[in-house]
């Protein structure tokens, strides 16, 4: 799924700050389209992995109650400008997407 | 009867549909395995003890939440957690009054800082509860988001 990417990756002393904006709709599965009445299936983003260099640094679990548009920010010490971070993510239908930064 | 046999057939199809769109049926690319049960969970206990093994809980001063007292929006509710806990394996976030309380959940490397800012959603006033597992134990701290819905922010 193409999907719009907002990540950044800033080193500031001996700690690299990541922040990303993920564009997803994260459907509960309990809400209802006005129109239809239908119940919209639940779409949303169960795993999202973080990586420097290759390695793991952050392994996230969600589920429906993360907001539409995910946005997140963590926090990890042992980079250096230049470096990768790559976030990655699956959703409950099986799509995924990941978005490879430098460390700023 | 050929009916019959075609409308339970379609009728097994649509669990199969519900299955796979809750997850049961594990998609290729999924990175680690997703506990279902711990997100499908009615209560902060069982979701607690269901993820993490355990739900003996010690309330800690060395986790911070921090939360908008009031959200006007519950639907977008902004919440970091930060920890001065040595060696913090993961941090849970729930919240208590959602039909389903486990928010999401972060492993750390050794590495990576205790420190997550998400957005969430928050059905309606509720405590937010972030759980940090520190050297085997369980850490919490919980802190009160009040959501006004259609009124005038009050």
């Amino acid at each position: 799924m193409a999907s719009n990417w907002k990540v950044r990756a800033q080193l500031s002393g001996d700690v690299t700050t990541v922040k990303a904006l993920i564009s997803h709709p994260m459907e509960t599965g309990l809400r209802k389209d006005k129109k239809t009445g239908k119940v919209i299936p639940a779409h949303y983003i169960t795993n999202l992995t973080a990586e420097h260099n290759g390695k793991s640094v952050l392994d996230a679990l969600w589920g429906p109650a993360v907001s539409a548009n995910p946005y997140l920010s963590f926090r990890f010490t042992g980079a250096k400008k230049g470096d990768s971070v790559k976030i990655s993510w699956v959703d409950n239908q099986g799509q995924s997407d990941s978005h490879t930064v430098q460390v700023a | 009867m050929k009916r019959r046999t075609l409308l339970k057939g379609s009728l097994s199809a649509g669990v199969l549909g519900v299955a796979a769109g809750a997850g049961l049926l594990t998609p290729q690319m999924v990175l680690a395995a997703w506990p279902k049960a711990a997100f499908d969970a009615k209560s902060v206990d069982s979701a607690v003890k269901t993820l993490l093994g355990s739900d003996s809980l010690s309330a800690s001063n060395d986790i911070t939440i921090t939360a908008p007292p009031i959200a006007e929006n519950g639907a977008v509710v902004n919440v970091a957690v930060s920890s001065t806990l040595k060696n913090a394996e993961s941090i849970s976030l729930l919240v208590e009054k959602n039909g389903s309380p486990l928010a999401a959940s972060f492993n750390l490397s050794a590495q990576t800082e205790p420190f997550v800012k998400t957005r969430i959603k928050v059905a309606k006033t509720s405590s937010v509860i972030a759980v940090v597992k520190s050297g085997g134990k369980l850490y919490s701290a919980g802190r009160e988001v009040k959501v006004t819905i259609g009124g005038c922010g009050g």
